[in-house]
């Protein structure tokens, strides 16, 4: 097992070199750091002396990928691949575009992120699986007809909208929750529901559908038909044979999601304002502050990849048919 | 020449993705065995009715594909004719009404005054601040608030009766059709259909087309007197901005998947079948660019482009060539996105084929490896193809809203629903509420999601033989 968890992980290093190159060619090979200098510093009437200025206050005035005029390991050191791209392997983000430490504001803003895609996740998984259940135990009705409907139609609506009629009914006309904001520690919560419920109410659509699928795959196994037989209640049949073997799928596709939780929904933070890692990412999109989508690209990648491990490790504890070697 | 046709980059894309659908339709019709499963398609009353609402989408949008640029009116004695230097599509020109008549700001559906108030200069020299009546909404009303009630129903029923003549005449032609190749009446093929004893369900389709030119018509009788679906901020219609963002939705459903085909086709089923080293990398690069967040990948791309073409701004002719280029680019950064997915279902199609009887027979007869991709690979893998490319679309259309709201999807200046959407959600905070632009971004997206997603199901259920 540990020696798996060891090659896998091993497998994980070319992986996010290839991610790192791949964003180092995007950042500073397609567009120079000229450009971006004059990005930022607006586009007409700059002088090379003010990009110059700019390039040096944001480190960006090394060599790309070796540097001449240094002595020994300097050489390659004192380079822009190795000071914004190399360090990003031992999570070194370094300073963003207007001068912040982005490793700080990221270990800051992961704990709103958390606290709504947790909760988004555990009762989004509760109800739909009960959902499900319940359009499996009436399959073949009007109530299974009329649900995939209504599963297929709120799946054809965007998310924008979710969230859009959520904070205009539930706010503005009722008056129940606040629109959007933030508090601090346990004060939150109020502000949290609202994005919660949209969340869910979001993810039924997909989720449902996709769990209703794997239930009735698993109801046309030979195994069902044999409990079947021998008498049991449909109940007992959902309950103790399909929910249990269908958990595995759907436990595996939990798992791989688990650690991009720590990214947040850029979409729903930025609209209820929370201050997590989505609307950071937001915010370094609109002000085209390339040293913080560069950190959370990497991130990103780095969390996706740990997910894979996870997925297959949760495969290995909750199904004794797979066996590592 | 009072005109000359322009093409942009995109439409070409659309002009082939045209050809290369009518030259599979045709090499199809010919085939039994690639026929079937469409003949499923096209007996399932699902199949039949959102086929004709995306038939609707797809006419509009190919309406707007088409773009050319006027001559302008001669002033010099010189025989050189001069275009203006505004693209227009075939879908301007038909709504050029629509595109004409702005108002100031804001007003509502059928409405025939302003939705803010104003200050009103008086005959007498008196100033009042009241609703000014709109300048194109409802302005042959003498006294709006009798006649508008009949004004509507009148011109509503005048469209429904053209529409309805407009269908009958379609539902004609098409009974005549269907009776030429029976050899058989016309009263018999009606008599059949009625009693739902054709094999395509002509109830459903010809009843479905009923609804959408009844409400086309009742719309466009409608339309050229008020604004049905309100103006928006700066007094555009936005009816028109509606149809005119069906082009884009449509555009960034089928172009990413076209664009991404043959990467994914290539390297998915090279992975598959040779194997070894070649599968190595090429599961090495799709892992890779996977394991990137696609939005995030899709951001870095666009704030690249948003560089480059700031700084190069002299490289395009005009606003609409630009934004027209950042939707290609969008299409293929979504497509680079999205293609791994296809890429592995490949791959383990190919997987288990080369293993199959008579790839192995063919291979031991010497066959060359491309022959036998090109002849039993490929063909035994364009249901996957296909069942993707219609899965993949409605997913595209939604990313395409979310994409402009975080301010990465298509050009600011283009219309599309994402933008609506991102131009409109403040004004539900506004008292008394506008909820008109979301009402209809949401009304046309939907439908043609809601029909995407139904008609995916019908083609899944259709060619996949599982």
């Amino acid at each position: 097992m540990s020696a798996y968890i060891l090659r896998r992980v091993l497998y994980a290093i070319p992986i996010l070199i290839g991610v790192n190159l791949l964003t180092f060619l995007l950042f500073f090979v397609v567009s120079s750091p000229d450009d971006m200098a004059r990005m930022h510093l607006g586009e007409k009437r700059v002088t090379d002396e003010a990009v110059q200025i700019w390039k040096q206050e944001h480190g960006y005035d090394r060599p790309l990928l070796y540097n001449p005029t240094a002595d020994g390991t300097a050489r390659l050191t004192d380079t822009i691949f190795f000071q914004k791209s190399v360090k990003l392997f031992v999570f070194q983000f370094g300073a963003s575009d207007d001068g912040r430490d982005i490793g700080h504001d990221i270990s800051q803003r992961m704990w709103p992120s958390l606290a709504i895609a947790i909760p988004v996740l555990l009762v989004g998984l509760a109800f739909n699986i009960s959902f499900a259940l319940f359009i499996v135990f009436f399959r073949g009705t009007y109530i299974d007809i009329g649900s995939v409907v209504l599963l297929v139609a709120m799946l054809s609506i965007s998310s924008l909208f979710y969230i859009i009629g959520g904070q205009f009914i539930l706010s503005k006309v009722f008056h129940l929750v606040p629109i959007s904001g933030y508090d601090q520690g346990l004060n939150a919560w109020k502000f949290l529901i609202l994005p919660v419920i949209v969340g869910v109410i979001g993810g039924i659509g997909g989720g449902t559908r996709w769990y209703r699928t794997l239930f009735l795959e698993e109801i046309a196994k030979d195994y069902v038909r044999t409990a079947r037989a021998k008498g049991l209640s449909e109940r007992l049949v959902l309950f103790r044979h399909v929910l249990r073997n269908a958990l595995i799928p759907i436990l595996t596709g939990v798992v791989v999601v688990l650690p991009l939780l720590f990214m947040g929904s850029l979409i729903t933070e930025s609209f209820f304002g929370i201050p997590g890692l989505g609307s950071y990412t937001i915010d370094a999109i609109s002000n085209q502050d390339f040293a913080i989508v560069r950190s959370m690209v990497f991130l990103g990648a780095v969390l996706y990849i740990l997910g894979l491990i996870l997925t297959d490790i949760s495969y290995t504890l909750v199904d004794p048919r797979v066996r590592l070697q | 020449m009072p005109l000359i046709p322009v093409v942009l980059w995109t439409d070409a894309l659309v002009f082939l993705l045209l050809a290369l659908v009518l030259g599979f339709g045709l090499y199809a019709a010919r085939h039994e065995h690639l026929r079937a499963p469409w003949r499923r398609v096209v007996r399932s009353r699902v199949g039949v009715a959102t086929l004709v609402v995306l038939m609707a989408y797809a006419v509009v949008g190919l309406l707007d594909t088409l773009h050319l640029r006027l001559a302008q009116a001669q002033q010099d004695e010189s025989r050189e004719v001069r275009y203006s230097p505004e693209v227009l599509s075939l879908l301007d020109l038909a709504l050029s009404g629509l595109r004409a008549r702005q108002e100031k700001t804001y007003s509502a559906p059928f409405a025939t005054h302003l939705y803010v108030k104003e200050a009103i200069d008086q005959p007498d020299g008196r100033v009042v601040r009241d609703y000014p009546r709109l300048t194109h909404g409802g302005a042959h009303l003498t006294d709006p608030a009798s006649q508008r009630g009949l004004d509507i129903a009148w011109r509503s029923a005048l469209g429904l009766t053209k529409g309805l003549i407009f269908w009958a005449l379609i539902s004609l032609g098409i009974l005549w059709l269907i009776a030429r190749r029976r050899g058989v009446s016309v009263t018999d093929v009606r008599r059949l259909i009625l009693a739902g004893r054709t094999e395509v369900p002509w109830v459903t389709a010809l009843g479905m087309l009923g609804v959408m030119l009844a409400l086309a018509f009742v719309a466009g009788e409608l339309a050229t007197k008020y604004h049905i679906l309100g103006t928006d901020k700066v007094g555009e219609d936005v009816f028109f901005q509606t149809l005119k963002s069906i082009r884009t939705g449509l555009l960034i459903g089928t172009l990413t998947t076209m664009v991404m085909l043959p990467a994914a086709i290539l390297l998915g089923i090279a992975a598959g079948y040779f194997r070894g080293w070649v599968d190595d990398v090429i599961q090495y690069l799709y892992t890779t660019l996977n394991s990137i967040p696609g939005v995030l990948l899709i951001a870095a791309v666009i704030l690249m482009l948003q560089v480059y073409m700031s700084n190069h701004a002299e490289s395009f002719e005009s606003l609409v060539e630009r934004a027209d280029l950042r939707l290609l680019f969008l299409c293929l950064i979504l497509g680079v996105t999205s293609w791994t997915g296809l890429c592995r279902l490949l791959r383990g199609e190919a997987l288990k084929l080369r293993e199959i009887d008579y790839v192995q027979a063919s291979q031991s007869l010497g066959v060359g490896h491309f022959t036998v991709i090109a002849r039993h690979i490929l063909p035994n893998v364009m249901h996957i193809v296909l069942i993707t490319l219609v899965l993949d679309f409605s997913g595209l259309v939604l990313a395409e809203a979310v994409l402009s709201y975080v301010n990465i999807g298509v050009d600011p200046t283009m219309s599309s629903w994402g933008n609506m959407i991102n131009s409109a959600r403040l004004e539900l905070a506004r008292d008394p509420v506008v909820w008109w632009s979301l009402a209809a971004a949401f009304l046309f997206m939907f439908s043609l999601v809601l029909a995407a997603n139904l008609f995916a199901d019908v083609v899944r259920d259709a060619f996949d033989p599982r």
